[in-house]
C-alpha cells in the first residue's frame, strides 16, 4: 500500500512505523506539514495516490484541520477528524466520556477568574487545572490552598491566549504512585503499562517508569468503550486506578508508543501496522 | 559520544559549526541531539546530512 504521513518531527515513534511499513514493502510519502501547503478541495500531489493517510502531527492544530482536509480530500485518515477533534480537547473528551457512560473524573468548566475560583472552592482541595488543549503534562496545577487557586487564576488570565480562559477543572484524585496507559486500535487493546513516579503527574513524558501491565477485563472493556467514545482510531487511552474502580482521564489521538514498545514482549509497531493495514483494505473495499 | 554498534555519519552542527557523529540512518524531519552544543538539532536533509537548530517547544504539541 501506499501511505501518507503527515508531520512535522519523526519522533521515535514515527520512526518506528516507518521501519516497519518499509519493511512491509509498503511506500510512504512523508508530508512535513510545515512546508506544504493544503487546498480545501484538491490534496497535495504527494497525498493524490496514497491508500490512506497517517496523522502523526506534532502539533494539535494542525492534526485537528488536516485530518478535516483529508476527509474533504476524500482520503482514509487515521485518526479521523472526529476523533481528533474531540481528543485535542479535554472539556470535549470529558463531555463524549460521561456521554457514553465512561467513569471519569468530576469535572467542571468556568470561563472566568470569579467563577473559576468559585467551582475550586466546591470542589475543595487538592483540585486540579488543566489547560484545555495541551498534552506531556505541560501547565497542569494541583491546587492545594485558596492562596494557590487566586494565584494560578491570576497567571492563567494574563497568559494571553483565550484558550487559558477556559478553565478546565476537576476533581483530584488520589490514585496510586502510577497510572495505566492501554494502546488500542479500534477499541482493541495492543498491550498496557503501567506509569509510576512520586510526582502527582504520572506521564512517560515527564520521566514516569513505566512497566508492563496485565490488563484486567474490566480495564480492556473501559478502553474499548473510551475508543468507541471519542470516534475510535488508533489511541492511547489512560486510565487511574481508585478505590471505586479504574477510570479514563485522557484518550490520546496521536498516541505515543515508544515507551511501550520498550516496556512490553508485544511489538507495538507491528500491531499498529497490522491493524493500518486492515483499514486500508476495509477502505479500499 | 559512544554510538556503540550503530553505524554513524557526520554533519556540521550549525550552533558550533563543529562537525558531529550522529546516527547514518536519520530520517528527513528527525532530531538529534548534538553532542558538541547539546542543542535539539532537526535533519533537514540526507546525503549529505543537513542539520539545523530544531524548533521551540510550542504550545500545542504533544500526543
Amino acid at each position: 500500500m501506499d501511505v501518507g504521513l503527515l508531520y512535522s518531527r519523526i519522533r521515535r515513534d514515527e520512526k518506528l512505523l516507518l521501519e516497519e511499513l518499509r519493511d512491509r514493502d509498503h511506500t510512504v510519502q512523508k508530508v512535513d506539514v510545515r512546508r506544504q501547503q493544503f487546498d480545501i478541495e484538491r490534496p497535495p500531489t504527494a497525498l493524490a495516490d496514497v491508500d490512506i493517510v497517517l496523522d502523526r502531527c506534532l502539533a494539535t492544530s494542525r492534526s485537528v484541520y488536516l485530518t478535516r482536509l483529508c476527509e474533504a480530500y476524500g482520503l482514509p485518515v487515521i485518526n479521523s477528524a472526529q476523533t481528533a477533534m474531540v481528543c485535542a480537547d479535554k472539556l470535549r473528551t470529558s463531555v463524549a466520556l460521561t456521554e457514553a457512560g465512561v467513569p471519569t473524573p468530576r469535572t467542571s468548566v468556568a470561563f472566568s477568574v470569579d467563577s473559576a475560583l468559585e467551582t475550586i472552592e466546591s470542589f475543595g482541595y487538592p483540585c486540579v487545572l488543566k489547560p484545555v488543549m495541551g498534552s506531556w503534562g505541560r501547565l497542569m496545577a494541583k491546587i492545594d490552598s485558596r492562596d494557590a487557586a487566586e494565584a494560578i487564576l491570576e497567571h492563567k488570565a494574563v497568559l494571553g491566549h483565550y484558550e487559558h480562559k477556559v478553565f478546565y477543572l476537576q476533581e483530584y484524585i488520589d490514585k496510586p504512585d502510577r497510572d495505566l496507559r492501554v494502546v488500542v486500535t479500534d477499541g482493541e487493546p495492543i498491550a498496557a503499562m503501567a506509569r509510576s513516579g512520586d510526582h502527582w503527574i504520572t506521564n512517560a513524558a515527564v520521566g514516569a517508569e513505566t512497566t508492563p501491565y496485565t490488563m484486567s477485563e474490566t480495564v480492556a472493556d473501559l478502553a474499548a468503550a473510551a475508543s468507541a467514545a471519542v470516534g475510535g482510531g488508533l489511541l492511547g487511552v489512560d486510565l487511574m486506578e481508585t478505590p471505586a474502580g479504574p477510570i479514563v482521564h485522557e484518550v490520546n489521538h496521536t498516541v505515543e508508543f515508544k515507551a511501550l514498545d520498550e516496556t512490553v514482549d508485544t511489538d507495538v509497531p507491528a500491531a499498529v501496522v497490522d491493524w493500518i493495514e486492515a483499514r486500508a483494505v476495509e477502505a479500499a473495499a | 559520544m559512544n554510538m556503540g554498534m550503530v553505524e554513524t555519519t557526520t554533519a556540521t552542527d550549525p550552533v558550533t559549526g563543529e562537525e558531529i557523529e550522529i546516527p547514518a540512518d536519520v530520517e528527513i524531519g528527525e532530531i538529534v541531539d548534538s553532542p558538541a552544543s547539546g542543542a535539539e538539532l532537526e535533519v533537514v536533509a540526507v546525503d549529505p546530512v543537513v542539520l539545523e537548530e530544531a524548533p521551540e517547544l510550542e504550545e500545542d504539541w504533544g500526543e
